[in-house]
């Protein structure tokens, strides 16, 4: 043999990847910044968490409020249970777990405790979708698809830290039970560059475009606005509708913009099936819209462990990948 | 309250409670022609001394706040909670005609959002002990001195849940909590020591760090002294019943197949007259 050198491999690196890109404006920890800031107004905001607080931003609002804070150790199915009865003190839980325990093992907790007698109990989910390279014990691609079926659960997939910062408040004064797609640690800050801000239940059209137009949500709407730059430069003209609120679901504004000549493309950090495409598909039927619409979304399948921008890519939720399936569309 | 009656008086009361508990169990078990007959008779003891003894309620303000919480885990012995409401106040005797029907408010397992009283919905076991400490938390937080009763079964010891909610109450200091289970020893696929063996019962508990104490819990005058030796302090405490299913129907105690007790037609009229028998001052 002789010695060449080897390539360098991408490292799965920690459990906890960053999202945000090198040079990308970034803020750290929006959501638990976000509690304490609620917090500081509302008297009844309390958080829990299951041995996660640092690994979900929750560790701002401990350290900030200790005596607003428990610790109910590695237990979720305790954890909503506990979140379920504070409520019904008329206090306001946050709680936060990773989205694949909040969903997996303590479904039968939100559902029964906190869903069914409509209270007002926050979770919010780490690792949501594709955010981490460890593997399917720790990948919540299909939270979104297991939680649409809850009644009374409104589901939030936000961008950005705009999103997550604005959301916070609006996830407490809604009157029953939230779920959030929690992006943490330094979240990428990209929607205020634009003309908007985050309505619970609303879809917002973040620019407009002759050609095509991306519905999105989650971190995949940042990626669906870079790939629209990007498109640009192959003179395709496109509009991205960024829908933060999968449930309950902003149809109206969705379908009028989906309903037209333009190449529909739904972008989602979430397994194709029971995600945002399904929940655009069964408005577009319901209201009688015939419209071919391309999904970018996780693959029904086990994902594999590795580096996340490996992992993005071999997925197809890279911009490179958004960019060569809306020109195949376009074809 | 009744710490100024003097204590015969005390007990006797609460054994008429008990006896007209079991009345209202079997007439609304006749209605539906079965049901959790055997677990409400079993456990309509406890639920005397709990209702009319320990717990500080406002029967006919139910969403009082700073009442007791009684929190009926075990949600499949709606048919004995809605009795201990009629017999509390807080549900007519009228309306426990309706149970199990259609557009009632007593529906066969117990729901929070359907019936005045019901502090949790149940049904799903495993589930009451984890939301008693969120309400012993969320209580003592805001400075409330009230007490969260949490009622359980011996089958819901199989669930890991009740096991996280127990390691979690001892560890943030609960001593606003009681949980109060029901050995009957059986459940839905045979003798519990056959399903899944939960004794030694007491250890188990003492090492999760809980205050114990066990009793007859058909034995009114040794709950009220049970109750009565775990009041609220610096941990949490449990009251472990043993009762027998079907307690003051003797027919029905000796049934074997107990879990889910099929009444013939003819036998509900029997069943009554066996309480009266058992105990002739009863009121019914």
């Amino acid at each position: 043999m002789t010695n060449t050198v080897t390539p360098s491999r991408a490292k799965t690196s920690a459990m906890i990847a960053s999202i945000a890109e090198p040079g990308q404006k970034t803020a750290s920890a929006p959501f638990g910044h976000a509690l304490v800031a609620l917090a500081e107004q509302d008297p009844t905001v309390v958080g829990l968490s299951a041995d996660l607080a640092k690994y979900t931003d929750m560790h701002i609002f401990r350290d900030r409020f200790p005596e607003r804070f428990f610790q109910v150790g590695m237990a979720e199915q305790v954890l909503l249970g506990a979140a379920a009865g504070m409520a019904e003190t008329g206090l306001v839980p946050f709680v936060s777990t990773y989205s694949v325990f909040a969903a997996r093992r303590a479904y039968d907790f939100l559902c029964l405790d906190i869903a069914e007698p409509n209270l007002n109990v926050n979770v919010v989910g780490g690792l949501p979708g594709l955010t981490t390279g460890y593997g399917p014990s720790h990948q919540a691609t299909e939270d979104m698809a297991i939680f649409r079926g809850m009644p009374n659960l409104t589901i939030v997939d936000p961008c950005d830290s705009v999103d997550i910062e604005q959301a916070v408040p609006q996830l407490a004064a809604a009157a029953g039970p939230t779920y959030l797609r929690l992006l943490r640690g330094h979240v990428p800050t990209v929607l205020d560059e634009y003309d908007y801000t985050f309505e619970l239940g609303k879809a917002s059209v973040l620019r407009g475009g002759h050609d095509v137009v991306l519905i999105s949500s989650g971190l995949m709407t940042m990626r669906a606005l870079q790939a629209a730059t990007a498109l640009a430069a192959h003179k395709v003209d496109v509009a991205v509708v960024h829908t933060p609120t999968i449930k309950p679901f902003d149809a109206e504004t969705v379908l009028a913009e989906l309903n037209t000549d333009r190449l529909a493309v739904t972008l989602e950090n979430h397994t194709i099936r029971g995600g945002l495409f399904e929940t655009v598909a069964s408005a577009a039927v319901l209201a009688g819209v015939a419209k071919r619409v391309i999904p970018v979304a996780l693959p029904d399948a086990f994902l594999d462990a590795g580096a996340l921008p490996t992992l993005h890519r071999r997925y197809g939720l890279d911009v490179d990948s958004i960019v060569a399936t809306v020109l195949d569309g376009l074809a | 309250m009744t710490q100024t009656v003097d204590r015969g008086t005390r007990v006797a009361d609460l054994a008429a409670a008990a006896d007209r508990i079991r009345h209202h169990i079997l007439d609304m078990g006749e209605v539906q022609g079965q049901g959790y007959v055997g677990q409400g008779l079993g456990f309509a003891d406890v639920l005397a001394v709990i209702y009319k003894d320990l717990a500080n309620l406002r029967p006919q303000d139910p969403e009082w706040f700073d009442r007791d919480r009684v929190l009926l885990s075990m949600g499949h012995y709606a048919i004995a909670e809605y009795a201990a409401l009629a017999e509390a106040g807080t549900l007519s005797v009228d309306e426990l005609e309706t149970y199990g029907s259609d557009d009632s408010r007593l529906p066969m397992s117990g729901m929070s959002t359907y019936t005045p009283g019901m502090e949790i919905s149940g049904g799903s076991l495993g589930h009451g002990l984890g939301v008693a400490v969120g309400m012993a938390l969320g209580l003592r937080f805001q400075g409330n001195p009230a007490r969260v009763i949490n009622m359980m079964s011996d089958g819901e010891l199989d669930e890991g849940s009740t096991w996280e909610a127990a390691m979690a109450a001892a560890h943030h200091g609960l001593g606003n909590l009681l949980c109060v289970v029901d050995v009957n020893q059986l459940q839905a696929d045979g003798p519990t020591a056959g399903v899944l063996r939960t004794e030694p019962l007491i250890d188990k508990w003492q090492a999760f760090g809980w205050r114990t104490v066990r009793v007859d819990g058909n034995d009114i005058d040794a709950l009220v002294t049970a109750f009565e030796s775990v009041p609220p302090g610096d941990t949490p405490a449990v009251v472990l019943c043993d009762t027998r299913i079907g307690r003051g129907v003797p027919f029905l105690e000796t049934r074997e197949k107990a879990h889910f007790i099929r009444i013939d037609e003819h036998e509900w009229d029997l069943a009554r007259q066996a309480l009266r028998a058992a105990n002739p001052a009863g009121s019914n």
